[in-house]
């Protein structure tokens, strides 16, 4: 298993480095630079010219290309051109809210779908399993920003049990008991939209997995050994069944880091999917740059952590 | 060579039906079997004519199926007995061989904890050493070479003739004395298939067991098979011990088989082909002869209006009367030499 770990992880570089190239290309190609907007008016086109040759925005670009990954590694982005500080700064405040919101979505998203898959697919066809079906549909159905956006008229304005907006109640001490409370306060909303239209994707690749795995010769052996139906399910079906569910916990994991955009921008939480289109909006073209590049990373390390987990809980794909 | 021995599986009018719509359609009908200590008896048919069905049926394996008639078994009804009763008896004293030996191994599992399984489940004190010990062992015995390195190997490592192996070795763990083998050499190449059968015989004579084959490979009957039971769309449509059925076969149906297997003493042009194809469940004729309609030359009058299982010879039952007329088309009438007109 550790060579076919390191194996995959040798293959994890050149995709990195195409990634940073394809980063790096966009930024290029956007109209106007570093200087085009933060310089005042009166100052000389020579000047800005100078200024420009002094920042290496002549050299050729494979020597800028070098400059930006210098940076980069040292987490070095530029200045945000709207929030005139470090791009790095700023994205590590956001980062926080993101995750937090994300992981309170991915744990409402196991909890919720894990149960509903397995009963869906142990009872498929029943009354019980068209219920759980019937929920799949609409769920695939509605849009998530719509759906946010009710929840939020619902239960933040209309009967204002929760908060409509931002991450924390103002002038609570950071640390404190009722800071933290505060924070969770505002995660259980949006968290829960995520998870309620996320979790139906789950769902129903559990059941038809669990559906597909009942009908296997190797369940029939089991009950053929003589297993009772609680083990049949749990140790022969279930784990057979989940194989595809643990191959895209590696891609919950990058949402960690990469959140919801929509999510974000209707409960105008400050989290990373808010300032990416903000940024986008804005032409803050560095800290845009910066958030690509470490979407595609979080990317590219969703399907490395996907391989490894189905690697572990799969025998049949390590390599010898 | 069959010496009276106790009877150990009684199946008294059998009959398994399937819900499809609104209507339950018997896959097995009205089926009658007797099966002692140390034999085997091979049920033989094509696919769909209930052979397999029969053998879920005793198994109890057979999923939302109505299940009627008696199976005894060791002097007890086990038709329809509730999942932790027949729990206790199944992997224990019967067990079943499956047909393809790719699929039935659970593909997660290490093969030592496979076999592990189904001796935890029938005797919970035996220790995870002691189980990976007498894994080894029966790994052993199946004739898999290095037991001690296949016990910790996952079944794709295996090849197939290695992973039928495996389910032999689960399947007398615990020494069952029926043993049910379902196609056990159907998906194995013609080299695998002869070790295989020689491995099922030995393990049924160590262990004293009855042997109920499901085959449909008449070569696999003739070299196993102590009596045979041939079944055509649920029924069975002749029962006798396999010399009276491969010298002297009587039914249309159990003639048609024969003949479209290549004999290699003479040459031959064509093999013979049954016509038709087997009914669905649905479609099958619940009336009269049902091989009717694969032996459409024969003469409508020759069939018996309600079929029954007629005994011409001491345990030599053949269904219906159309055997006493019948001829293959190829022939002409007056060449016929078998009938009893």
């Amino acid at each position: 298993m550790w060579k076919f770990i390191v194996r995959r992880l040798i293959i994890t570089m050149p995709q990195i480095v195409v990634l940073s190239l394809f980063v790096f290309i966009l930024a290029s190609l956007m109209p106007g630079d570093a200087l085009s907007g933060q310089i005042d008016p009166n100052i000389s086109r020579d000047a800005i010219d100078e200024m420009r040759e002094r920042l290496g925005m002549n050299d050729p670009w494979y020597i800028q290309y070098k400059d930006w990954v210098v940076g980069a590694v040292q987490g070095d982005f530029g200045d945000s051109f709207r929030f005139k500080m470090p791009v790095t700064d700023l994205i590590w405040g956001r980062i926080i809210n993101t995750f937090w919101l994300s992981l309170v979505s991915v744990i409402f998203i196991y909890a919720i779908g894990l149960p509903l898959g397995i009963i869906s697919g142990r009872y498929n066809d029943r009354l019980i399993d068209q219920v759980i079906t019937g929920y799949t549909y609409l769920g695939f159905a509605t849009p998530l920003f719509i759906f946010a956006l009710v929840t939020l008229w619902v239960f933040g304005f209309h009967f204002g049990w929760f908060p409509t907006g931002g991450s924390v109640a103002p002038g609570l001490e950071p640390g404190s008991m009722e800071y933290i409370l505060s924070k969770l306060h505002h995660l259980l909303l949006p968290g829960l939209s995520i998870a309620l239209i996320g979790v139906v994707g789950t769902v129903q690749y559990l059941r038809s997995e669990i559906i597909d795995t009942k009908q296997k010769d190797f369940i029939l052996l089991a009950r053929a050994k003589g297993a009772p139906e609680s083990r049949v399910y749990n140790r022969h079906i279930f784990r057979n069944s989940v194989l595809p569910i643990a191959a895209f916990f590696g891609y919950e994991i990058t949402m960690l880091i990469s959140g919801s955009v929509f999510v974000e921008r209707i409960y105008s939480y400050p989290g990373m999917g808010n300032l990416f289109i903000e940024s986008i909006l804005l032409r803050d073209y560095s800290v845009v740059t910066a958030l690509v590049l470490l979407f595609g990373l979080a990317a590219i390390i969703g399907a490395l952590l996907s391989d490894i987990i189905l690697s572990i809980v799969d025998p049949r794909i390590r390599i010898k | 060579m069959i010496v009276l021995s106790k009877t150990l599986l009684e199946i008294k009018n059998l009959t398994t039906s399937f819900r499809i719509g609104e209507e339950y359609y018997a896959a097995v009908d009205d089926v009658s079997l007797e099966l002692k200590e140390n034999e085997v008896l091979a049920i033989v048919g094509e696919s769909g004519s209930g052979k397999s069905a029969t053998a879920f049926s005793i198994m109890g394996l057979h999923n939302r199926a109505k299940i009627e008639g008696e199976i005894t078994f060791k002097g007890r009804d086990i038709a329809n007995l509730p999942p932790s009763k027949i729990n206790k008896i199944r992997g224990k004293e019967m067990s079943m061989i499956f047909q393809d030996p790719l699929t039935a191994l659970n593909p997660l599992m290490e093969i030592g904890r496979q076999i592990g399984e189904v001796l935890l489940l029938h005797n919970s004190e035996m220790s995870k050493a002691k189980r990976r010990e007498y894994s080894i062992e029966l790994l052993d015995r199946v004739g898999i070479p290095r037991p001690d390195r296949v016990v910790d190997q996952f079944p794709h490592e295996l090849s197939g003739g290695m992973r039928q192996r495996v389910v032999i070795a689960i399947a007398i763990a615990n020494k069952p004395e029926l043993l049910i083998a379902d196609e056990p050499t159907t998906a194995l190449d013609v080299t695998i298939q002869a070790q295989i059968l020689d491995l099922i015989r030995e393990l049924k004579d160590d262990l004293n067991s009855g042997v109920i084959l499901i085959t449909h490979d008449l070569g696999v009957v003739a070299e196993m098979a102590d009596r045979v039971a041939v079944m055509y769309a649920g029924q069975i449509v002749e029962l006798a011990d396999v010399e009276s059925l491969f010298v002297n076969p009587q039914h249309p149906y159990t003639k048609s088989l024969l003949s479209s297997v290549p004999a290699t003493e003479y040459a031959q042009d064509r093999l013979h082909v049954i016509q038709g194809i087997v009914p669905s469940l649905q479609n099958l004729p619940r009336e009269g002869c049902r091989f009717r309609s694969r032996i459409p030359w024969m003469d409508e009058s020759v069939h018996e209006e309600d079929p029954k299982l007629h005994e011409i010879s001491p345990g030599h039952h053949v269904r219906c009367t159309c055997y006493q007329h019948f001829y293959f088309p190829e022939e002409s009438k007056e060449e016929q030499t078998n009938g009893v007109t």
